[in-house]
């Protein structure tokens, strides 16, 4: 079974060199942390950066330098600021070669659920919904079943919607599933120590062995 | 010269009233235009429109219209960072449209470039999709569902660059861009407020990011807080 950085770094082995990369906020900001020194990869920042650098040192926080967290971040050679609507224009225009998100909820259709819990504080969808429905490959990070224990891998989504067969690729901590074009979840691998019976007691959507 | 300069802030608001739809710039609190903002305050204006990709934080930003009731409805993608807001909200004080980022920027962007209307893939399927025409096009290689999104064209767009000069012509930097161009472009009438005003000439033509034919008033703002929302760093060893 993995933890949370565990499973940022399970993430960072699907990176491939030359990769332009969206992460969003939580798991997938981890993912940065763990790409291999052994390739070159642009991380997008969707408020319109590309080339987002480490933290600065303490001390040299910029205001006007900002990732899409609203974090203190730097530039590295070869970076880019551009304005909102250009980001997305390359969002939309298939630019970024991999999407990395969190969820709530996934269908076994590749359906995707994360802004939105009926009754509770709504925040908005920020950048999600452009990302999901134009990402050329989406692999959300999430864990396998929520707080109150039941599966977040499902037939089908019960919350609203951020965007419908677009997910490919699902990392939790029992294992990494793909999401098959037809439907359901293809069990890839399993972490060690987890065994098929605890995913298959943890997934309610449609599972391949 | 076609001098667009004014001498602050309150000259500068001149015309937005009450009730009017402004588009007001920056990213969280990265690039907002903080002068104009306190203008607004000042001034006590009510039920505004305002578009912006975010809501402020409770005494920052937006956020300090609402907590004085200036804001009758809110256009934004995220507005997560405000209890005031939540409150609002959920009290039904507050009307909010919530809008997918990329098609808030995206409909900014089409009312600058002339545009009534874009299509666009986010939100097909989903509860943004209700109401709104669905076309299929093939693009990309592929045939896929786009929705209708109209162009914005607010009132007044009140925007936030680093450096401009007295023609209009206006340099961001960083991140603190974001959506001040696209709403720059957009403004019945455009207001920007730089950190340094200069002369024309003095920036070079080359690496202009908005061109001054967009703007309308342009003046230098003063103390800037520049305020971080989410300071995070790394030790030097």
């Amino acid at each position: 079974m993995l933890d949370k950085y565990g499973i940022a770094k399970r993430i960072a082995a699907e990176i491939q060199d030359g990769y332009y990369v969206n992460l969003g906020i939580g798991i997938p900001t981890l993912v940065a942390n763990y790409i291999s020194d052994d390739i070159n990869v642009v991380l997008q920042s969707e408020n319109g950066l590309l080339g987002m650098g480490p933290f600065p040192y303490e001390g040299d926080e910029d205001a006007d330098y900002i990732n899409a967290g609203k974090q203190t971040i730097t530039t590295l050679p070869g970076s880019v600021f551009f304005d909102s609507a250009m980001s997305f224009g390359m969002i939309r225009s298939r630019k970024i070669d991999l999407t990395i998100l969190g969820a709530m909820e996934v269908s076994e259709q590749g359906d995707i659920a994360n802004w939105k819990i009926p009754g509770k504080m709504v925040k908005g969808m920020g950048g999600a919904m452009d990302l999901v429905a134009s990402a050329a490959n989406i692999i959300v990070a999430m864990q396998h079943v929520n707080k109150a224990g039941e599966s977040k891998l499902l037939s089908a989504c019960t919350l609203p919607l951020t965007g419908t067969k677009c997910v490919k690729k699902i990392v939790t901590e029992l294992g990494v599933f793909d999401v098959l074009p037809h439907g359901g979840f293809k069990i890839v691998e399993l972490h060690a120590g987890v065994t098929l019976d605890q995913v298959r007691r943890s997934t309610k959507g449609k599972l391949v062995e | 010269m076609v001098d667009k300069s004014v001498l602050n802030a309150f000259e500068a608001i001149r015309g937005v009233s009450s009730g009017m739809t402004i588009a007001v710039g920056g990213f969280g609190l990265c690039g907002i235009p903080e002068n104009l903002i306190a203008a607004l305050i000042a001034e006590n204006l009510k039920e505004l429109t305002c578009i912006s990709n975010n809501a402020g934080v409770d005494d920052f930003g937006l956020g300090l219209l609402l907590g004085r009731k200036q804001i009758k409805k809110m256009i934004a993608s995220y507005v997560g960072e405000n209890a005031e807001f939540e409150r609002q909200m959920l009290s039904g004080e507050l009307e909010v449209e919530l809008v997918p980022q990329g098609t808030l920027a995206t409909r900014l962007m089409a009312g600058g470039y002339g545009l009534p209307v874009v299509y666009t893939p986010a939100g097909v399927g989903t509860e943004v999709a209700e109401g709104k025409e669905v076309r299929t096009f093939k693009f990309h290689g592929v045939e896929k569902e786009y929705l209708m999104e109209y162009a914005f064209e607010p009132d007044f767009a009140l925007v936030k660059a680093w450096k401009g000069d007295r023609m209009g012509n206006l340099v961001y930097r960083g991140t603190a861009q974001n959506f001040n161009h696209a709403m720059a472009m957009c403004g019945k009438v455009t207001i920007a407020e730089v950190e340094e005003l200069v002369e024309p000439g003095v920036l070079d033509p080359n690496f202009i990011h908005t061109p001054g034919i967009y703007v309308h008033r342009i003046f230098q703002g003063e103390n800037y807080e520049k305020r971080i929302e989410q300071r995070t760093f790394r030790s030097k060893d």
